[in-house]
C-alpha cells in the first residue's frame, strides 16, 4: 500500500516535471553533456593531452578542415598547439564538471555539520559561527576566492578548497534555520522521549529532515561553482596547465581572438554556456517539482 | 546607541586585525621572497645580509607587527616590480577602476530600473517574460563570457568600439577620466556594459518585485480614482516609491562591483587596480598583492559597517535585534 503510493507520488512529480518542454530538453542535454564527459577518454577523436598525438604540423586549423596527413577531421578547428578542439573540450567538461560537482559536495556536508553544530549548541558556539559566516557572505565570492588563490596558488586541490570555502557558508546558515525549525516538531518530541543520546537525535533524525530541499537547491548552485571555477582559471588563478577546464581554455584562446582564430576561445566558450544554462534550467525546475513550500 | 557603536566597531577592527594576519602570514611566509629578490649565484654572506636587512631573520609575530605599523602608514614596501611604494601605485590606479565601477552602476540604474517597471506592469506579455529571461541569463553567465562574445561581436566582426585599453584621458579636478572625450568614452562602453550586466539584472528583479508590489496598495487605487493618467501613476508615484529601495541594495553592492572590476579589467584590459593586482600575482609582486587584498577588505568592512550604523538609525530592532 505505502509502496504504490510513494511510486504514484514518484510519477506525479516526473509528471509535473515533464509539463515544462524546456525543462526536459535541458535535463535530456544535461544528461549528454555528463556522458559525454565521462566517456571522454574513449570517444574523442584524439587524446589532446598525448603529446605522441598531436602534431604542431596541424595548429591553428579552422573547423572542418583535415589533419595534413588526412587522417583526421577537426571539426572544431585546433589550437595553437595543433590540438584537437572538440577533444580538449570534452576532456575541460569533464574536468569543470567533476570540480563543481565535488566542491559543492563538500561544501554541502561541511556546511551542513556546522550549521547543524550552531543549532545544536546554541549560545555562544551558535552566535560565533554565525556572525563568521555572515561576514563571510558580506564578502562576493569572487573576493574571496581571490584572496584564497592568491596565498595558495594554482592547482586543482586549492581551486576545489576555495570553491569549498566559498560555499560553505551558504549552506551553513541554511540548515541552521531549517533546524531551528525542525527541532520543535513532535516527531523530535517522541525520539526524545525514546532517550536516545542527543547526537543521534541532530544527526539521525533532525539532519536527514533537513537536507532534502537543500540537496535540491545545490544543483543549481553546482552552475554558480562551474562558472566561478572558470572565471578564477580564465584569470590565471585557478587551475594549472596540465589540467585545463572549459575556463582555461577559454583563456588559452583570448590570446588569438583579435588575429581571427576565434574558434579556439568560441567553442569551449559555448561549452560552458549549455553547461552552465543547463544545469540552471533542470534544476529551477526540480526545485519547484520538489519543494513543498513553492507549491502553495 | 553608544553600546552598539562600541561593539559593532570592535568586531570590525578584530575582523580586519584577522584579515592582515591571514594575509600576512599566507602571502610573506609561503614561500621565501629572498629567492626573487637576489641572485641565484649569491654568496652564503651575501644570502644572510639580504635577510637581515629586510628584517626576515626576526620571529614571525615580531615581523608582522613591523608590517602592521608600516601598513598604518601607509606604507606597505616597495613594489618588486615598479620599484615604487606599493600603496602610491595602487591609489595610481584607483580613479580607472572607480570610474569603470561607477559608470556601470549608472547603467544598471538607467536601464535596470525601466526594463524591471515594464516587466513588472507587463508581467503576463511577451515583453515581461523576455526581459526577465533576459535578467536569468545575466545571473547565471559568467561575467568573462560576457565580455568575450562583447569584444567578438562590437570590435572583431563589426570593429565599432575597441577592444582594450582605456584611450584618452583629460583631468577633472585633477582626476583622469574617460568620459569626457569620444576616444575615452569609445573605450569605456564595452568593459562598462560587460560589468553593468549582473547589477542590471539585480535592478531588474528588484524594480519588477517593487512594482508588483506596490501596484496592489491603496495609493494606487486612490490616484486612479482621482482620474490621473496610467503613466502618470506609474511614471511618478510608483517610481518614487521603489526608487528607494533599489537604490539603497545597489549601493551596497557597490563594494562588489570594484570586486568584479577583477574580471572585466583583465578582459578590456582596463588599466585599473584590479588588473594591476592579477599581473602582480602573475609575478609574485608581494606587496603589491598584500596592499589590494588589505585595502579591499578594509573597503568592504567600512561599506558593512556604515550600512549597519545607518540601519540602526533607521531601525531600532536591528540593534535591539543584537544585545539579545
Amino acid at each position: 500500500m505505502t509502496h504504490s503510493k510513494k511510486e504514484s507520488l514518484f510519477i506525479q512529480a516526473v509528471k509535473e516535471y515533464c509539463e515544462s518542454r524546456v525543462a526536459v530538453i535541458g535535463l535530456l542535454c544535461l544528461l549528454v553533456i555528463i556522458i559525454l564527459a565521462l566517456l571522454a577518454p574513449y570517444i574523442s577523436p584524439q587524446n589532446p593531452y598525448d603529446l605522441m598525438s598531436i602534431d604542431i604540423m596541424d595548429s591553428k586549423l579552422s573547423p572542418g578542415s583535415t589533419s595534413y596527413d588526412e587522417s583526421v577531421t577537426y571539426y572544431l578547428g585546433t589550437d595553437s598547439q595543433g590540438r584537437d578542439m572538440f577533444s580538449a573540450i570534452l576532456y575541460g567538461l569533464r574536468i569543470s564538471l567533476g570540480v563543481g560537482v565535488l566542491s559543492t559536495v563538500i561544501a554541502l556536508l561541511i556546511g551542513s555539520v556546522i550549521g547543524l553544530w550552531a543549532a545544536y549548541r546554541g549560545g555562544r558556539t551558535d552566535a560565533f559561527i554565525m556572525r563568521a559566516v555572515d561576514l563571510q557572505l558580506s564578502f562576493p565570492a569572487i573576493l574571496v576566492a581571490l584572496i584564497l588563490l592568491a596565498i595558495l596558488g594554482k592547482g586543482i586541490d586549492k581551486i576545489i578548497l576555495a570553491l569549498v570555502m566559498v560555499q560553505w557558508a551558504y549552506y551553513a546558515r541554511a540548515i541552521r534555520s531549517n533546524v531551528l525549525v525542525e527541532r520543535d516538531k513532535e516527531y523530535v518530541e517522541a525520539v526524545k522521549c525514546l532517550a536516545l543520546p542527543q547526537r543521534r537525535i541532530m544527526f539521525g533524525h533532525v539532519l536527514p529532515n533537513c537536507t532534502p530541499e537543500l540537496i535540491v537547491i545545490s544543483t543549481v548552485k553546482v552552475a554558480g561553482a562551474i562558472a566561478l571555477e572558470a572565471t578564477l582559471s580564465f584569470l590565471g588563478l585557478g587551475m594549472p596547465i596540465t589540467k585545463p577546464s572549459l575556463g582555461l581554455l577559454i583563456s588559452n584562446g583570448f590570446k588569438y581572438l583579435q588575429s581571427g582564430y576565434y574558434w579556439i576561445s568560441v567553442y569551449p566558450g559555448v561549452a560552458l554556456l549549455i553547461l552552465i544554462i543547463c544545469i540552471n534550467l533542470a534544476g529551477d525546475r526540480l526545485r519547484d517539482v520538489l519543494n513543498p513550500r513553492l507549491k502553495r | 546607541m553608544v553600546a552598539f557603536l562600541i561593539r559593532r566597531i570592535t568586531q570590525s577592527v578584530v575582523v580586519l586585525l584577522v584579515m592582515s594576519i591571514l594575509v600576512f602570514v599566507g602571502v610573506f611566509y609561503i614561500g621565501n621572497p629572498i629567492d626573487i629578490l637576489i641572485a641565484p649565484d649569491a654568496s652564503p654572506a651575501e644570502y644572510a645580509r639580504a635577510v637581515k636587512e629586510l628584517g626576515l631573520d626576526k620571529p614571525l609575530f615580531e615581523q608582522y607587527f613591523i608590517f602592521l605599523k608600516g601598513a598604518l602608514q601607509g606604507n606597505f614596501g616597495n613594489s618588486f616590480v615598479y620599484n615604487e611604494p606599493a600603496l602610491k601605485i595602487i591609489l595610481n590606479r584607483l580613479p580607472a577602476t572607480l570610474e569603470l565601477a561607477f559608470t556601470a552602476m549608472f547603467m544598471a540604474v538607467l536601464i535596470g530600473i525601466p526594463l524591471g517597471m515594464v516587466a513588472g506592469i507587463r508581467h503576463d506579455h511577451w515583453i515581461g517574460r523576455n526581459i526577465m529571461r533576459f535578467s536569468i541569463l545575466g545571473f547565471s553567465l559568467p561575467t568573462f563570457w560576457v565580455g568575450l562574445m562583447l569584444i567578438i561581436i562590437f570590435s572583431v566582426q563589426l570593429n565599432w568600439l575597441p577592444s582594450g585599453g582605456r584611450g584618452e584621458t583629460v583631468e577633472l579636478l585633477g582626476i583622469p577620466v574617460s568620459f569626457l572625450t569620444w576616444d575615452g568614452l569609445s573605450h569605456l562602453i564595452l568593459p562598462a556594459t560587460n560589468l553593468a550586466l549582473f547589477k542590471t539584472s539585480l535592478a531588474i528583479r528588484l524594480s519588477r518585485a517593487g512594482v508588483q508590489e506596490n501596484l496592489q496598495m491603496d495609493y494606487v487605487k486612490f490616484a486612479k480614482a482621482k482620474g490621473l493618467s496610467n503613466s502618470r501613476i506609474i511614471g511618478l508615484h510608483i517610481m518614487k516609491n521603489i526608487m528607494i529601495p533599489v537604490i539603497t541594495v545597489l549601493g551596497m553592492e557597490f563594494g562588489g562591483l570594484i570586486a568584479f572590476a577583477v574580471v572585466t579589467e583583465t578582459i578590456f584590459s582596463w588599466p585599473g587596480m584590479g588588473k594591476l593586482v592579477i599581473d602582480s600575482i602573475g609575478v609574485l609582486d608581494r606587496p603589491i598583492i598584500v596592499a589590494y587584498l588589505l585595502i579591499t577588505v578594509t573597503m568592504f568592512i567600512f561599506i558593512n559597517l556604515i550600512v549597519d550604523i545607518l540601519y540602526s538609525i533607521l531601525d531600532p530592532r536591528v540593534r535591539l535585534g543584537d544585545e539579545r
